[in-house]
């Protein structure tokens, strides 16, 4: 059903529009003066200088990252459901084996490599929601910048090295991430 | 020979004047009144605007005043592209179209009295062409301002240059008439053409809008003036109206207004081409402030009648150039402080402003004006 | 200063053979602008500064930005692949010759023409002051300078009232038709 506005009908003094042009200068002039005059502060924030940093919420997607548990052993297990799922294909893994030795050696499997090109990436998260293992996050660095295509891809270190160690328990529905 | 020597000796002074104003005064105006614009468009809106660029490799920024120059040097290295789909000849005539009469027009702008050098006898002229017909003659070249944005229009040979073309053209023939009757009433009562006399008699007798002289503490002034105050401003609203309006600029940009013609008429264009149109658009906007300053509050001359035209002494001929910058300058953050104020018009709205109201109101203002003039005697 | 003569009559007459040769009728308009142009000038050195600004100003400015407004509208391509008329070439070629032969015969015969140019002359045997022209134009006829746009306004006003009032009502009744004709519908 179409709506039928009303046109409200203006006074004289709102149709010459003089009024209201000189109220919008008036706003904006004021705007100005109070910067000037330091009582208003300017909403820009410089960016290397100054910092979002603490005011990033929450839910805020930066850099994919491994983490590895209390135990310092990886949780990655390589079943490359992120791999699969990853809109851009910006993660590359090649499984492999845990060394031989290793107490958890007939235990699961562990990534012989584990690449995120981050020119791919678009932060979106789906690798951290398919994870079975909860073995990748996304952390709150954005800062990820290089000077060649090769520096722009995270290794299997690199990633650790963000992520960090995550504790708690492999429960991919509980309150703690 | 001797003739041409002499020929050659008369045009030395015009080509110092020309290379002094242009090149080293009014186009670092325009690279910096876009930096101006920037700046105090950030200040009303409670932004920063550009402060980084100062002296390359160091880490003095100056406040930003770099700025200009880096954008230039975007400017120039950036891929200057010519779709293929364009007419080149008029594609490539268009940008410099807009630009040179812009420029032209500053060639009958007093912005100084005179100026008593030393060694020399005779004081100059501070203009470059005294012409008799200063207003007129800047009305016929600012009118073939319009032929850059059309011929781009047409020649980038796509809608929205197109339709950006032709509102300019409709828009700008519009607005000239009320533009050229708004002035009228400054003629009748100066009754002379010549930009320059026109300040010289406001420098005596008080600006057009503030018929006021000093003498001592004791202001002086004629009813008569104070009567003409009336048509004068209504004058100066049309005037300065339609100066938006002509110089394409926000509340009237609709040539180019990105909501509904992406760029309009330099959609097409890139690099260099581009920077001609928008420069060409500020160097408008300069000189219509010159104009406007000349014209309504009295050039270069200092309020109440004080100071000299600088023909008596070096120190009053350069603080009249130097009130007369700083008017201009006045004038511009003016133009930035509206365009950063007030939305666009509608195009209908734009036109019904300029042919309904402001052609009848600037006639009946020419007529209100003679009647004043003849009841005065 | 007669260079400049010649180069702006060059630049008239290049850009008015460009006017009839172009096939783009844009570039016909704007050679026709560039004649304009040059015409202006030509007046200018003559001293006649107001004819030679209005040329511009009305012709230039305003007239020739309503013929290309109209040009780009329409379909130019048609115009673009005409074929030559040679009968129509050859008339308007023999036209011109019989006009430029008659210019010419009149041209010899005119003594006025050998003065030279001299505007000056002509005009400084007016009165020095004349009534009603301001006190800045009665200096500049003093100063054997000349005051072309206040000389205008005064004849126009004094000797030329009538025909300029009836040149005014011829324009009134044309826009009053235009807008009539525009109207589609007339309620
Ligand atoms: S965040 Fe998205 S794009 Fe980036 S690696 Fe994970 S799944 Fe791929
Ligand atoms: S989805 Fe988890 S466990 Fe599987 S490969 Fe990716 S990061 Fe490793």
């Amino acid at each position: 059903m179409a709506i039928v506005v009303k046109r409200p009908k203006l006074s004289i003094l709102e149709k010459m529009y003089l009024p209201g042009i000189i109220k919008g200068l008036w706003i904006t002039l004021s705007h100005a003066i109070n910067r000037l005059r330091g009582k208003s502060k300017k909403v820009t924030m410089q960016y290397p200088e100054e910092k979002w940093d603490d005011q990033l919420p929450e839910y805020y997607r930066g850099a994919p990252a491994l983490v590895t548990d209390e135990q310092g052993r990886e949780r990655c297990v390589s079943c490359q459901l992120c791999e699969f799922i990853c809109p851009p294909r910006a993660i590359k893994i090649i499984p492999g084996e845990i060394e031989k030795g290793d107490t958890w050696e007939k235990v699961e499997k562990q990534p012989a490599t584990f690449d995120i090109d981050m020119i791919r990436c678009i932060y979106c998260g789906m690798c951290e929601e398919v994870c079975p293992e909860q073995a990748i996050y996304l952390r709150k660095d954005y800062v990820i910048t290089g000077e060649s295509r090769e520096e722009m891809v995270h290794d299997k270190d690199k990633l650790y090295e963000i992520g960090g160690v995550r504790v708690g328990l492999v429960n991919k529905w509980n309150e703690l991430k | 020979m001797t003739e041409l020597l002499t020929i050659l000796y008369s045009l030395i002074e015009p080509t110092i004047k020309i290379v002094v104003l242009v090149f080293m005064v009014i186009l670092p105006m325009v690279a910096y009144s876009v930096y101006a614009e920037r700046r105090f468009s950030a200040l009303l809106q409670d932004r920063v605007g550009p402060n980084r660029v100062g002296i390359p490799f160091t880490k003095i920024s100056l406040a930003g005043l770099g700025q200009p120059m880096a954008d230039g040097l975007k400017f120039i290295l950036k891929e200057d592209l010519t779709p293929g789909h364009v007419r080149k000849f008029y594609y490539w005539l268009a940008p410099a179209l807009t630009m040179v009469p812009a420029l032209l027009t500053c060639a009958v702008l007093p912005f100084g009295g005179h100026l008593k050098l030393p060694f020399f006898d005779e004081p100059f002229q501070m203009v470059i062409a005294d012409l008799d017909v200063g207003i007129l003659f800047v009305f016929a070249i600012a009118s073939l301002g319009v032929y850059g944005i059309v011929l781009a229009g047409w020649a980038s040979n796509s809608k929205y240059p197109f339709i950006g073309g032709v509102r300019s053209s409709s828009q700008m023939i519009s607005y000239e008439i009320s533009l050229g009757l708004s002035v009228i009433p400054i003629l009748m009562i100066y009754g002379d053409l010549n930009l320059g006399s026109i300040v010289q008699q406001q420098h005596e007798k008080g600006w057009a809008l503030l018929p006021v002289t000093l003498d001592g503490f004791m202001p002086v002034f004629s009813f008569r003036d104070i009567v003409l105050l009336v048509p004068l401003l209504i004058s100066f609203v049309i005037f300065v109206t339609s100066l938006f309006a002509e110089t394409n600029r926000l509340p009237f940009d609709l040539p180019e207004c990105e909501t509904e013609l992406v760029a309009g008429y330099h959609t097409e264009y890139s690099s260099m081409k581009f920077a001609l149109f928008f420069l060409g658009e500020y160097a408008a906007m300069i000189i219509g402030s010159g104009f406007a300053v000349t014209l309504f509050l009295g050039g270069w001359s200092l309020p109440f009648g004080w100071g000299g035209n600088g023909e008596e002494s070096l120190f009053w001929g350069l603080v009249a150039i130097g009130t007369f910058f700083a008017k201009v300058i006045g004038f511009i953050l003016f133009f930035i402080w509206v365009r950063w104020s007030i939305p666009r018009f509608r195009y209908d709205q734009l036109m019904r402003l300029g042919w309904v109201f402001f052609f009848e109101i600037a006639l009946f203002n020419i007529l209100l004006t003679a009647g004043i003039l003849m009841f005065f005697g | 200063m007669e260079v400049l003569f010649y180069i702006f009559s060059a630049i008239m007459i290049v850009s008015g053979l460009g006017v009839v040769a172009s096939r783009n009728p844009v570039t016909s308009a704007m050679c026709l602008v560039g004649s304009f142009l040059g015409l202006a000038a030509l007046f200018i050195q003559l001293d006649a500064f107001f004819i030679g600004i209005i040329q511009i100003l009305v012709y230039a400015g305003a007239v020739m930005v309503l013929f290309l407004f109209i040009i780009m509208l329409l379909d130019l391509k048609a115009e673009e692949k005409k074929s030559v008329n040679y009968m129509a070439f050859a008339g308007g070629l023999i036209l011109a010759l019989i006009f430029m032969v008659q210019l010419s015969a009149v041209l010899s015969n005119f003594e006025a023409g050998d003065v030279g140019f001299t505007p000056r002359q002509a005009q400084l045997t007016l009165d020095k002051d004349l009534a009603g022209l301001p006190e800045s134009a009665n200096e500049k006829l003093r100063e054997d300078k000349l005051p072309d746009v206040h000389l205008v306004g005064r004849m126009i006003f004094t000797k030329y009232n009538f025909p300029l009032q009836v040149v005014g009502v011829l324009l009134l009744v044309s826009t009053v038709g235009v807008i009539i004709l525009s109207k589609r519908k007339l309620s």
